[in-house]
């Protein structure tokens, strides 16, 4: 008889995990997934292609209904989980229902952060992070309305994209002096700022938002420095917060996120929480590459495997606002690294390498991001880098020509 | 090379470079250039080039060309009008000559002018000005050939003819870098070694393109050549292989000469000992000498440029004239001619110790030409050779110099005190057709624009003896004019006019010919009276034709002296004793080394001509020093590195070449290299000013020099649209490059200069940028419309790939993303670009594209011939071929 397995949470780090179970262990355990949004899991990364109009929602659905049926899935979505009773290992749903589990799973992932900025309520405050935001977004691009964008890391960068390519005028205020400053440098920063700049968005640096003004309605935003601009729609971009409070007030250890062991396990026995949700090691991950490691790795344990997560070498690599991005470890160069740099802004380019003690600890690429996955692997490898240094940065083609 | 459309008008000339004197066809394209190829009918060459005349087409730019008459005003030059000019020459000479006696004036000419200008020079200065000091950069060359063969055959005859070198069965090659000096040439002599089983022999201090040819090598110790031959001598005489009717009949002296030949290398155990050659080595030459008796023995400026440089040629020459191997198919002694026109030179007397015609200064000769000239003032004894004429600039005794088509400011020995003597002159007047060099910016006080080559028209004579046209085939630029008729034109200005009244190249051509037969009767071997009555149209339509041609002849002689007729009194050639081998310096602690000069296979003399052409500038863009690794290695001197070369006269900064092609305790550096292309790579400010008693020509091979490395922070390059020097690069080389300019270089400034200077040029522009501080790299690009404006690449190492590469994508225009994106890189986007080092110059063939080729099977020369064409045009690059072949082989058996 199969083990009752119940995931809360019907996003990427829920399908990877299935689909994870079922390559090793088919039918060990009989999964229920319970998902919030009314429809099936799909790529949240691409909600920004959604809202640009280059793809609808069901084309980034991650995986049909048939493969979740294959493997024998029980799908509630549109259902909200409401408390977990540890004791009786049940869960509640808001409908009422509950469903008992032998092992549970948390995959709540996070939300994003409504500033607490007077007007914050209007009606035409919105945010960017589900189904039914791109629902709303769109409407309001498709009237070519004013849009300010507050934030200016990813997110919010991908919303500006989205909602300009949709019709909407759109301005992005960030309260830093650069974009994507947890990922970017300085160089980098600045370039992908000219690139977006040039497909027609506003961008305000060092301006913090102070307030929203409108009666019902949003009219405009007041900065810091005094200035008013007006907006007919506001959408927040300024940061995620995991969900976890469910699990909290189940008595699961919680801090910034829901704490959680090497093997993905939290403080309770068979409850477990993994991707946007969980801190690992002190730290709560923002990206999907994360969540797919920890889901390996718990796929693993519940299949009693023996492989551990030790963190991950934190990258991005994206399709920002239309510009490959790529930025992973080490990127500013901490003391004792070496950089090696190359920018080419006419051809919107700009790439850099971290090397410290012969291996190559960060990496950032704009424009080309070919090398990528070769600069990870290089620095989650940490093999010596020493002969492709002079190469590295123009990318493998050249440096196996070279080798060749 | 070119493939020349046959149904364009081809206009058949000579190539400008070496005295193989090849014929060339040339197709202008109307608009200022012209394709090329070698002259099937021409009989030197027979429709080949070496890489430099395959490249012609690449010099033909008038970029730095001087295009109208200048005069100095202040410290600059301004442009003149002819006639200012002109009087300002003609009143300056009239003056000085008034005030300080014709003995003030001086000529210094070229073997790069053409026989015609030659003449009219010679006779204006010698007959009409009453100076004798005209000399010529041939005297740094062949002088001592001359004298050898006057000394010798009592004429400056060259007995053979190119055939002997095709019908030898040893060809002994001396001092003679044949594979990259006369490539033609050489290809002949390997053809008749794999066709006829030739052997050839190499006598040189360094294992060069040419040694690695041989049946038979002898690293001879500078300046052991007489010793050799000296041996040689006694070996011939004491095995019997001598021809003893021919010395009988033919000879004089013969005996004191094997007498002083017994003093100096009386056994073949001595010979080893005196030369630095091996016994066993020694023997198997003079058994081959003795056993083939057709041998030619080809020589060039390892013999030449030696202060025994005339007892070297002699000692030669007595071994053929005691076999009798002269003046037969396939047996003589044959001097290789270093320029184009260094005969021509010579025929027209265009030196300081002859006067005309091959006529000298006896009352007899000098009457002769003073009748014939109609010229009463002319100059009655011999003048100042070369390095004496520049002594006495320096004392001040000659005061006024007109220099005409060379470059004696880095050519000459000692040459930074020959740029200072220069400086001193009361009128220095300079024809050339270039506007900027290092003797004109010695202080030049006038500038004529001359024609180049494609635009003058006459003739010049090859190391055969062969008078070829040399025709024109482009427009003449600007307001530049023949050098025979700028002297004309000065003269005329002197008064001279009637003596002066040419109108074209033919009639200065016709006068000369009348001469070379005026009252000869055959006493004179230089007679080329059969040419005195060429119409305009004949002299136009002139084949190639050898000398002499007398009167009535309708063709030339191919051979001299087989049967004896030499030009001495008693028409008997002449042995002469040499004086004991020994060079005339000594290495010291402070100067342990010997400094060998010479020159590079894809250039020539200073490079105004094959410097402007991006393949030529392929092959060896940096100039070097030689040296072998068991010297290199303890002075801390690596492949690649940098050192400061000097001797008593002066220094270079050099990158350097460890080779064990170079003899130990010898250096070996290429001439080519001026102020105008390079910084401190002047090496003719390094050698010795010391010459030969006999032809005063200078010992350009063995000065006492020492070697110390030099470290740079950083080397690099820089390509340009424009022309760049920056003033941070402590060592900088022009490069050729198509559509701009390149500077290969080496700093000591701190990589934040680079950047500050590359911001300087940079503004708001197009730019993309690679730095790796660490590692000490720092690389630039501007682009304009998608064209590479200006690429500065800085590194600690030599980028000669990179440099390959970014010149690639200079040269092509307008790149596309992947190819912008590999600039930087120091890579070819294509692989197709980055070919290494070219090594066939002809067909631009590169290392790596060969090593590919060898890896992909083609294990022979002819194999990769066949893949890549590199090989198969002039040969030149056969063994390197040969080389790399092998280098893969010994690689396979490891």
């Amino acid at each position: 008889m199969s083990e009752p397995l119940v995931i809360i949470g019907n996003g990427m780090a829920a399908a990877r995990l299935v689909d994870e179970l079922s390559k090793r262990a088919l039918g060990r355990y009989a999964i229920a997934v319970i998902g919030e949004e009314p429809r099936l899991a799909y790529n949240r990364v691409q909600l920004s292609s959604v809202l640009a109009g280059d793809a609808d929602m069901a084309e980034i659905e991650l995986r049909p209904a048939s493969w979740w049926r294959d493997r024998g899935v029980t799908l509630l979505y549109g259902a909200k989980a409401r408390a977990i009773d540890v004791a009786t290992k049940r869960v509640s749903l808001e409908n009422g229902e509950n469903i008992g589990f032998s092992k549970l799973v948390l995959a709540t992932g996070s939300r994003a952060l409504r500033l607490p900025l007077p007007g914050a309520q209007l009606s035409g405050v919105h945010v960017f992070r589900d189904g039914a935001d791109v629902d709303a977004l769109k409407r309001l691009a498709a009237q070519r309305k004013k849009i300010i964008v507050i934030g200016g890391g990813l997110l919010g960068l991908e919303a500006a994209y989205g909602l300009a390519k949709s019709g909407a005028d759109v301005t992005l205020a960030h309260v830093t002096d650069r974009l994507m400053e947890r990922q970017l440098d300085k160089e980098a920063a600045e370039l992908l700022k000219l690139l977006i700049a040039s497909r027609g968005i506003e961008i305000l640096l060092e301006a913090r938002t102070t307030g929203i003004i409108g009666d019902e309605c949003v009219r405009a935003i007041e900065l810091a420095d005094g200035r008013r601009l007006a907006a007919d729609g506001i959408v927040f971009a300024a940061g995620i917060a995991p969900n976890m409070e469910l699990a909290r007030d189940a008595g699961v250890s919680t801090q910034r996120g829901i704490i959680i062991d090497d093997h993905m396990q939290t403080n309770i026995d068979d409850i477990f929480a993994l991707g946007e949700c969980a801190e690992h090691r002190d730290v709560c991950y923002g990206l999907v590459e994360p969540a797919y490691e920890q889901a390996r790795v718990l796929a693993a344990r519940l299949c009693g495997e023996s492989d551990i997560y030790e963190g991950s070498v934190v990258s991005t690599n994206l399709k920002v606002s239309g510009v490959n991005v790529f930025s992973a470890g080490d990127f500013m160069g901490s003391d004792g690294a070496e950089t090696i740099s190359w920018r080419d802004f006419g051809l919107g380019l700009y790439k850099k390498l971290v090397i410290k003690n012969g291996r190559l600890t960060g990496a950032v690429l704009i424009g080309d991001t070919s090398a990528a996955l070769w600069c990870l692997e290089l620095i989650r490898s940490r093999a010596d880098a020493t002969q492709w240094r002079d190469a590295l940065i123009f990318g493998r083609s050249l440096c196996e020509r070279k080798a060749a | 090379m070119q493939r020349v459309d046959p149904r364009s008008a081809s206009v058949a000339t000579i190539c400008p470079y070496c005295g193989v004197g090849c014929g060339v066809l040339a197709t202008p394209d109307g608009c200022g250039g012209a394709a090329v190829a070698g002259d099937p009918a021409h009989p030197a060459n027979q429709g080949r080039l070496c890489s430099k005349g395959s490249a012609l087409h690449e010099t033909l730019s008038l970029d730095d060309r001087l295009l109208h008459p200048m005069l100095r005003a202040g410290d600059g030059l301004r442009r003149a009008t002819w006639d200012a000019a002109l009087d300002h020459v003609a009143q300056g000479f009239a003056r000085i000559t008034e005030t300080h006696g014709p003995q003030a004036v001086a000529f210094y000419l070229s073997g790069q002018l053409l026989t015609e200008d030659y003449y009219a020079a010679n006779k204006l200065i010698k007959g009409f000005i009453g100076s004798p000091h005209v000399d010529t950069n041939s005297r740094l060359c062949m002088a001592s050939t001359v004298a050898g063969h006057k000394r010798a055959l009592g004429a400056d005859v060259v007995p053979g003819c190119y055939e002997d070198l095709d019908c030898a069965d040893l060809i002994v090659l001396v001092g003679s870098n044949a594979a990259w000096c006369h490539p033609i040439l050489f290809q002949r002599m390997l053809r008749n070694k794999q066709e006829r089983g030739a052997k050839i022999v190499v006598i040189d201090p360094r294992r060069t393109a040419t040694a690695e040819e041989a049946d038979l090598f002898l690293p001879i110790a500078p300046g052991g050549d007489v010793a050799l031959f000296c041996g040689l001598l006694v070996h011939l005489v004491a095995n019997g292989a001598t021809c003893d009717d021919y010395i009988a009949q033919h000879t004089e002296g013969f005996a004191q000469a094997l007498d002083a030949a017994r003093e100096i290398a009386p056994t073949i155990a001595a010979t080893a000992t005196a030369t630095g050659l091996r016994e066993v080595d020694v023997a198997a030459f003079f058994e081959l000498f003795a056993t083939t008796p057709k041998t030619v023995t080809a020589f060039s400026q390892g013999v030449n440029q030696s202060a025994q440089g005339t007892d070297k040629v002699d000692a030669i020459i007595h071994c053929h004239l005691a076999t009798g191997r002269i003046g037969a198919p396939g047996a003589a002694p044959f001097s290789l001619t270093g320029q184009p026109n260094a005969m021509g030179g010579r025929e027209v007397g265009g030196l300081a110790n002859q006067l005309a015609a091959h006529m000298g200064f006896s009352s007899k000769e000098v009457d002769r030409v003073r009748r014939f000239w109609n010229a009463p003032r002319i100059a009655a004894h011999e003048g100042l050779k070369a390095v004496q004429m520049f002594e006495a600039i320096a004392r001040g005794e000659i005061k006024a110099l007109w220099v005409m088509g060379t470059n004696p400011a880095v050519s000459l020995p000692r040459a930074d005190d020959a740029r200072a003597a220069l400086a001193k002159l009361d009128l220095f007047v300079v024809s050339d057709n270039v506007s900027s060099n290092d003797t004109i910016n010695a202080g030049a006080h006038v500038l004529l624009p001359a024609q180049a080559w494609g635009e003058k028209s006459g003739t010049v004579t090859n190391s055969e003896r062969r008078i070829s046209r040399q025709r024109a085939f482009l427009p003449s630029p600007g307001e530049a004019k023949p050098d025979w008729r700028i002297v004309s034109d000065v003269a005329t200005r002197m008064g001279f006019g009637d003596a002066f009244r040419f109108r074209s190249a033919a009639d200065v051509f016709r006068e000369h010919a009348v001469l070379s037969a005026f009252e000869n009767d055959g006493a004179r071997s230089f007679d080329i009276g059969g040419l005195a009555t060429l119409s305009d149209e004949a002299y136009d339509a002139l084949h190639p034709t050898l000398w002499p041609i007398r009167a009535g002849e309708t063709q030339g002689r191919e051979r001299f002296f087989g049967e004896g007729g030499f030009f001495t009194a008693n028409g008997k050639a002449r042995f002469v004793a040499p004086e004991p081998p020994s060079l005339k310096t000594a290495t010291t602690t402070a100067f342990p080394f010997r400094l060998n000069t010479g020159r590079i296979r894809d250039q020539w003399h200073t490079m105004t001509r094959t410097g402007k052409s991006p393949r030529l500038a392929r092959h060896s863009p940096f100039p070097f020093v030689e040296i072998h690794p068991a010297d290199a290695a303890p002075l801390g001197l690596v492949d690649n590195g940098f050192a400061c070369v000097s001797t008593r006269h002066g220094e270079c900064l050099l990158a350097v070449s460890v080779t064990d092609r170079q003899r130990r305790g010898q250096l070996f550096a290429p001439i080519h290299w001026s102020d105008e292309t390079s910084s401190f790579a002047r090496v003719g400010s390094l050698v010795a000013a010391i010459v030969d008693p006999h032809s005063g020509q200078p010992e350009a091979k063995a000065t006492p020099a020492r070697i110390d490395a030099v470290a740079f922070k950083s080397r690099g390059f820089l390509l340009s649209r424009a022309p760049l020097r920056p003033t941070i690069a402590a060592l900088g080389t022009k490069v050729a490059v198509a559509g701009g300019h390149g500077l290969l270089f080496a700093s000591d400034a701190a990589l934040a200069s680079w950047r500050d200077y590359a911001a300087s040029l940079g503004g708001e522009a197009d730019i993309a940028e690679y730095l790796d501080e660490a590692r000490g790299l720092y690389r630039v690009a501007r682009f304009r419309e998608q064209r590479v404006d200006f690429c500065l690449f800085v590194g600690r190492e030599d980028a000669r790939g990179a440099f390959d590469a970014a010149t690639a994508l200079f040269e092509t225009g307008q790149l596309g993303v992947e190819q912008r994106k590999a600039l930087l890189s120091g890579r070819s986007p294509d692989g197709a670009a980055q070919d290494g080092p070219i090594v066939c110059a002809c067909f631009g063939v590169g290392a790596r594209a060969i090593d590919t080729a060898i890896t992909n099977g083609a294990r022979s020369v002819a194999a990769i011939g066949e893949t890549l064409r590199a090989g198969t045009n002039c040969g030149s690059c056969i063994p390197e071929l040969k080389r790399a072949i092998a280098a893969a082989r010994a690689c396979c058996e490891e």
